[in-house]
């Protein structure tokens, strides 16, 4: 054929769009820091076991209020408990918290996102009980469900999840909803495919960028929340070590031991910083709607 | 030879709008987009499809492959009444019927690399993914004047008349009877649209195609199409064979819609020379009564505002709904 | 004098790949009341010409990297903001092609009409609701003084582009730009807005450079056309020329892929290829890769612009002999 489309051929370097994204990312400065602060936090976390010697839990009497040094790296507390150990399993009871409620809202809320927005007949439904759960304040509606469930590490990830779900559902639902319009879903439509093919090749993949940042907020949202619930004694039962837990006992010694509120608090402030980060870089280089202007 | 391939009846479709609110207590409007059409597209010809933006025919292009399901009226594939049937056996149908869109961005799962957007249609018809599925592919790809280094490409990496072929690619890979082009050229410059348009008229020939081919275009419908179809606010007016359309069309406004289209020679500049239309075309959603055309036309009559004329036969092959033709 | 007279303007864009000239040595002049049409596809530069020409362009990315613009004697590239915002209205203005998103939605039009007066001029309060009224009335919208509190959204397409003329035209400029002012419109109303823009031409007898892909539009409007590709312009002639002896290959490709409305022709003169990318363009002649007239020597040099017949310009190597008898 003569008017073969490629007269300067089709570009010459290729690379795989996945491929292009991490490249992207990881030019992206913000993305970067947000990934190193998180990644040091995670890491942390991960060898709780190897790089802690104390029993997070042990009391020793004698040893209380001592200030951080050679032989306490972040002192000790009340009790006399290593606030090193406590704060790296505290860390690692963080990430298991946020890890657990962002793999349930990446389920649920997709599915119910999903649902809602590519079956016009469930949507009024689905989104009517949506918009009841997001009209009660966050925090408010996680302590109360945690007071019915009763304090427990599980309960507070079960909060959590009924608190956030809703929202991940919203926005999973908004770009389907944009999705289901689009041409080459007509295509598929037309070439026979039926409504599952149809979600899982062209629609979940396209609505993956918008939820991918979503959670990396609600990572930060879910580590927050967590903290701030055991502080309020709804949370994880003390003794459990959980940042928010230290805080709440360290509060009481804010002038003797100020040591005890201000170490979890600063590992608290990196993790949210460093996922606030890492999802500003996601949004950047993911977010369709910022793209185009490239 | 002229075997119709497609023959709607009294195909209509409306649409509520702003129906709903909190209860679904809000009363709906209707908006009709397709009203009471009726047509043929003969096996191996191009059926024109033209008007002006609402004028309904895009919905209409989709009615016909069921991507919109009708209000009422009936669609008949080869002699089969494929309205109300089932999705399963609909499925055995959209082997032999589908569509060209008009955004070459839009229309390409950008996921997708151009191997599996081709193969999808097979795929969902049964094809195993492997070396026979890649052949057809490629061989497709190579109808479309793309090389088969394209294959492990995705969307971004091609222009908008290449993409374009890709689409038409995937349209023709099940080797369809029928396909419908929804401004398949309105998009591309015009450099790229000539391509385009003569790769459409080469497939045609090639495959034994039958277009309905949807455009704005006068110029490009004429060159590609058969026959024409001209609609106006969710009705047809005129039908009749490229040529008769062109050199005397009888509705009113397919006159005033062939006079509008811009000079091809400063020589011939229209303005001062030719009759215009005044006014806007009314909203879909409140059209006028009567006759849908009459706040527009230049020999508006009393009995347009009343009664809404009928298509007819007014030459053999040339059907308008005019009141001017009845008398 | 020419009303604008435009010399070797290259403006460059920053890019992720460096920077890249958008449009390279344009060179062009208007007279007062001349209607010229600048044609070109995608990437041709043509739309950036303009916001150049008018200072619309954001800087960074973009840059006048060489050249000059001179307006009614006025060096309008090296001109403060201040004092670009004072030629535009009463000096050039624009109308652009969407007209859906050039209106804002949360004023009237009559409030948006009589602000671009205010801007200018110092005009009581019915004084500018006169003039509101009047210039509604010359576009052609039907009950002026009713319209004239309707919102956007309560307009058609058609008439919200007769809003944007309006406005326009409210400060009597002395040049239009007018970029693919008719594209958004269905025929009927293009049609329209064409006649309009002559007629107000002939009226107040204001320069008009249409901007367009439509060689339809051309025909229609201009007096004389620019052929502008991949950033270059390629050819410049009279109106009737253009059409009659196009001496570019890309000018008479254009013409010729066209399907005309009243002869059969059996296929097109398809255009083979695809425009190039502002940051890929060709080395050499930015046609040679599409034109079946090249020669190794189009690939190596960027031919100029060159005056070939009387008022008739054209920048490739082989027009000359190309040309037809």
């Amino acid at each position: 054929m003569s008017d073969v489309a490629d007269a300067e051929g089709i570009a010459l370097k290729r690379e795989h769009p996945a491929r292009a994204t991490l490249r992207r990312l990881f030019r992206h400065r913000l993305f970067v820091t947000g990934l190193l602060l998180f990644g040091v936090i995670a890491v942390i976390a991960i060898t709780a076991p190897w790089i802690t010697t104390a029993d997070p839990q042990r009391l020793s009497m004698r040893n209380k209020f001592l200030p951080p040094g050679e032989a306490w790296v972040f002192g000790t507390d009340n009790f006399g408990r290593s606030l090193w150990s406590r704060v790296v399993w505290g860390a690692q009871l963080s990430m298991i918290i946020g890890a657990s409620v962002v793999g349930l809202n990446a389920v649920f809320g997709t599915l119910i996102g999903a649902l809602a927005g590519y079956f016009r007949r469930l949507d009024n439904a689905l989104m009517r009980v949506n918009d009841a759960l997001m009209a009660f304040p966050a925090i408010l509606l996680a302590i109360a469900v945690t007071s019915v469930l009763g304090p427990s590490t599980l309960n507070v990830i079960l909060a959590l999840s009924i608190v956030y779900i809703p929202r991940t559902a919203r926005i999973v639902r908004s770009s389907v909803i944009v999705l289901r319009e689009m041409e080459y879903v007509q295509a598929a439509v037309a070439a026979g495919a039926g409504h599952w093919r149809i979600l899982r090749h062209h629609i979940l993949p396209n609505a993956m960028a918008p939820m991918i940042v979503q959670l990396s907020f609600l990572f930060a949202y879910a580590v927050l929340s967590e903290a701030t619930l055991s502080f309020l004694g709804v949370g994880a039962v003390p003794p459990t070590p959980t940042w928010g837990n230290i805080m709440a006992e360290g509060r009481d010694f804010m002038r003797e031991a100020p040591w005890i509120i201000t170490i979890p608090g600063v590992a608290l402030m990196i993790t949210v910083m460093g996922l606030n980060l890492l999802g500003d870089g996601l949004r950047d280089v993911l977010d369709p709607r910022l793209r185009i202007q490239q | 030879m002229t075997t119709p391939l497609v023959t709607a009846s009294g195909l209509s479709k409306h649409f509520e709008v702003g129906g709903g609110g909190f209860f679904g207590l809000r009363k709906a409007a209707t908006l009709k987009a397709v009203d009471e059409v009726s047509f043929t597209i003969n096996a191996g010809e191009t059926l024109g499809l033209v008007g002006e933006s609402g004028c309904g025919k895009s919905t209409l292009g989709r009615l016909l492959l069921r991507l919109i399901e009708p209000t009422s009226g009936t669609i008949a594939f080869d002699g089969n009444d494929i309205t109300r049937i089932g999705r399963m056996e609909m499925r055995g149908y959209r082997r032999s019927m589908q569509i060209i869109f008009q955004d070459p961005y839009g229309a390409l799962n950008p996921r997708m690399s151009v191997e599996d957007i081709i193969a999808e249609p097979l795929v969902i018809h049964g094809a195993k993914p492997g070396a026979e599925t890649r052949k057809q592919v490629t061989q497709m790809l190579e109808k479309v004047g793309l090389p088969a280094r394209a294959l492990d490409r995705f969307p971004h990496e091609f222009s908008g008349g290449q993409r374009q072929r890709i689409g038409i690619a995937r349209a023709l890979v099940l080797h369809p009877r029928l396909i419908v082009c929804d401004e398949a050229v309105s998009a591309l410059d015009v450099s790229v649209q000539a391509q385009i348009v003569n790769l459409l008229q080469d497939l045609q020939r090639e495959m034994g195609l039958t277009y309905l081919f949807i455009a704005h275009d006068l110029s490009v419908v004429r060159h590609i199409s058969d026959r024409v179809a001209v609609m106006y606010l969710g009705k047809v007016v005129e039908v009749a064979d490229k040529k008769t359309i062109y050199a005397a069309p009888l509705h009113p406004y397919t006159q005033a819609l062939i006079a509008a289209v811009p000079a091809q020679h400063p020589a011939q500049r229209s303005r001062g020379r030719r009759q215009r239309i005044a006014g806007d075309i009314p909203s879909a959603l409140n059209p006028p009564s009567g006759c849908r055309f009459h706040t527009r036309c230049p020999h508006v009559m009393p009995v347009c505002r009343e009664r809404a004329p009928e298509l007819r036969e007014a030459a053999a092959g040339h059907q308008v709904a005019c009141h001017l033709t009845d008398i | 004098m020419n009303l604008l007279e435009v010399r070797g303007l290259t403006t460059a864009f920053m890019t992720g790949r460096g920077e890249v000239n958008a449009i390279e040595e344009v060179s062009f002049s208007l007279k007062e009341g001349e209607i010229l049409g600048i044609v070109g596809e995608s990437g041709s530069g043509k739309s950036v010409t303009a916001l150049t020409v008018m200072g619309l362009l954001p800087q960074p990315p973009a840059r006048v990297a060489a050249g000059e613009v001179v307006f009614n004697g006025q060096n309008l590239t090296r001109m403060s903001d201040r004092d670009m915002q004072r030629i535009r209205g009463p000096g050039i203005s624009m109308i652009f092609q969407e007209p859906m998103t050039s209106l804002n939605p949360v004023f009237s039009i009559g409030d948006q009409i009589m602000e671009t007066i205010a801007a200018h001029e110092r005009l009581s309060q019915a004084d500018l609701r006169k003039r509101a009224i009047d210039m509604l009335d010359k576009v052609g919208i039907p009950s002026a003084s009713k319209r004239l509190d309707d919102y956007p959204h309560q307009m058609s397409g058609g008439q919200r582009q007769r809003v944007m003329i309006a406005m326009a035209l409210a400060c009597n400029p002395k040049l239009l730009i007018a970029d693919e002012p008719t594209t958004a419109l269905d025929v009927t109303i293009q049609a329209q807005i064409l006649d309009l823009l002559m007629d107000l031409r002939d009226e107040f007898g204001m320069a008009i450079m249409i901007i367009t892909h439509n060689m339809g539009v051309i025909a229609e409007t201009a007096d004389r056309v620019l052929v502008m590709y991949a950033g270059r312009v390629i050819e410049e002639a009279p109106v009737a020329q253009v059409f009659d002896r196009p001496l570019h290959p890309y000018t008479r490709g254009l013409l010729e892929c066209v399907p005309s409305l009243t002869e059969d022709k059996p296929r097109l003169v398809a255009i083979p290829g695809t425009l190039p990318e502002p940051a890929r363009r060709p080395p050499g002649c930015r046609f040679a890769p599409r034109c079946s007239h090249a020669l190794p020597a189009c690939s190596e040099a960027i031919p100029g612009l060159e005056l070939l017949e009387p008022a008739h310009t054209v920048a490739c190597f082989r027009a000359q002999e190309l040309a037809p008898a």
